[in-house]
């Protein structure tokens, strides 16, 4: 089974998501992911399935588990680059993915999370540049 | 074709080929007269001089042959290039048709018209007129094909996206709203946001007529699929009959924001992307 890596990038935690997702894989990134916020003990969380092609009604149901289950442990999570098609299908099998928060790509993504007060990041990233 | 048909035709497949000029002569006249101006002389002898050899070789062959088959494609672009140029379909099979005429007319000077000729020459019609209808079916269909073009180009032309700032695209909609168009709106207006990386978008339906619960449940589609994307949309041009109508069919438009002109929702996108509006210009 492919598990699909978690990034940390200051006190967010990036999760790309690039291969066709499987159940278990699924299943499998909600337990890491969670254990990571607590680890890590990350504000935000954001998931880009810029890759992602194609969507079922359990994928759909991930992105609001996820978004819950780190708003318990106090992350933000941010699907960003969800292609038209796939936000096509979703509002086609009812989804609407409540209490998710989307944006068009990663860099919107993290100004939006930054905009939300999560400001170690945005200092660990000016202190990169 | 049957064997008879082969053996049938010898005659008038000889005649077709020892009488070339007069016929096609004959010919070239009969079609130029029903289609006179539209093409020229000399293209209409080479058209009819390519189809020319391809009949006499069919007729010498006896209709199952090679020519035959390369005959239909040939035809089949004719009237496919008459249907696009305007021509009726009459005008296109006369193209066929006529050649009955200009055989018929040389084999009464050419041969003593006995009994077999003509029977030979009723086959050879038959012939002709299985292409005619050819060509009609062709015509029809090329003329199918361009109307689908036509209302293909005419739903992408009737749904433009624009861009009104940096950040924000408005569709504005006008006419009718039904499924297919819709779905059109949709797409367009999810990957225009896609490309520009809008976090904004106005629809704006000042210009629609009347807006009945399976529209409103579109656009209500439309907002939440571009919201799973990461934009926001406005709806905008609200006129006071819809909004009674909207209300009266108790439609729910949520927490979607909702303006009673494009200008109002240009201001709100605005607003809410970080540009400061300031009246008079001088802060």
């Amino acid at each position: 089974m492919d598990r699909v890596p978690i990034l940390k990038i200051g006190d967010i935690l990036l999760v790309s998501i690039q291969i066709d997702l499987q159940d278990q894989s699924v299943l499998a990134l909600q337990e890491d992911l969670a254990e990571r916020i607590v680890t890590t003990g990350a504000r935000g969380v954001i998931i880009d399935i810029t890759a992602v092609e194609i969507v079922d009604s359990f994928i759909g149901r991930m992105f609001a588990t996820i978004a819950s289950m780190s708003r318990l442990l106090d992350a933000e999570t941010v699907v960003v680059g969800m292609r038209p098609a796939v936000a096509i299908t979703l509002v086609e099998l009812g989804l609407s993915l409540g209490g998710v928060r989307t944006a068009l790509d990663l860099e919107k993504g993290l100004v939006l999370l930054n905009s939300r007060g999560v400001s170690r990041t945005a200092k660990a990233l000016r202190d990169l540049r | 074709m049957t064997q008879s048909g082969s053996a049938g035709q010898a005659r008038i497949a000889q005649l077709l080929a020892e009488h070339r000029d007069d016929v096609l002569g004959r010919w070239v006249d009969e079609v130029g007269s029903s289609v006179r101006g539209r093409i020229t002389e000399r293209e209409l002898r080479q058209e009819l001089g390519e189809l020319y050899e391809l009949v006499t070789r069919q007729a010498a062959e006896g209709g199952g042959g090679a020519a035959a088959e390369e005959l239909r494609p040939v035809l089949a672009d004719l009237s496919r290039s008459r249907a696009r140029q305007g021509f009726s379909p009459t005008e296109t099979a006369i193209s066929i048709f006529a050649l009955k005429q200009a055989v018929f007319a040389v084999l009464e000077d050419a041969t003593e018209a006995d009994a077999e000729a003509y029977r030979e020459f009723v086959l050879f019609s038959k012939v002709l007129d299985d292409l005619g209808l050819h060509t009609f079916e062709t015509f029809a269909a090329a003329r199918e094909q361009v109307i689908t073009d036509q209302a293909e180009s005419l739903l992408e032309l009737s749904t433009p996206v624009v861009k009104l700032w940096d950040g924000i695209v408005a569709v504005p909609l006008i006419g009718t709203l039904d499924s297919a168009r819709t779905q059109v709106v949709m797409e367009t207006l999810l990957q225009t946001l896609v490309e520009t990386g809008s976090s904004y978008a106005v629809i704006d339906i000042t210009g629609v007529a009347a807006v009945d619960t399976e529209v409103a449940q579109h656009l209500l589609k439309t907002v939440v699929a571009a919201r799973l994307m990461g934009a926001e949309c406005v709806i905008s041009g609200i006129r006071p009959q819809i909004a009674h109508t909207i209300v009266t069919l108790g439609i729910e438009f949520a927490d979607i924001v909702t303006k009673a002109t494009l200008a109002d929702a240009l201001a709100h996108a605005l607003r809410e992307s970080g540009v400061e509006l300031v009246i008079g210009g001088r802060g």
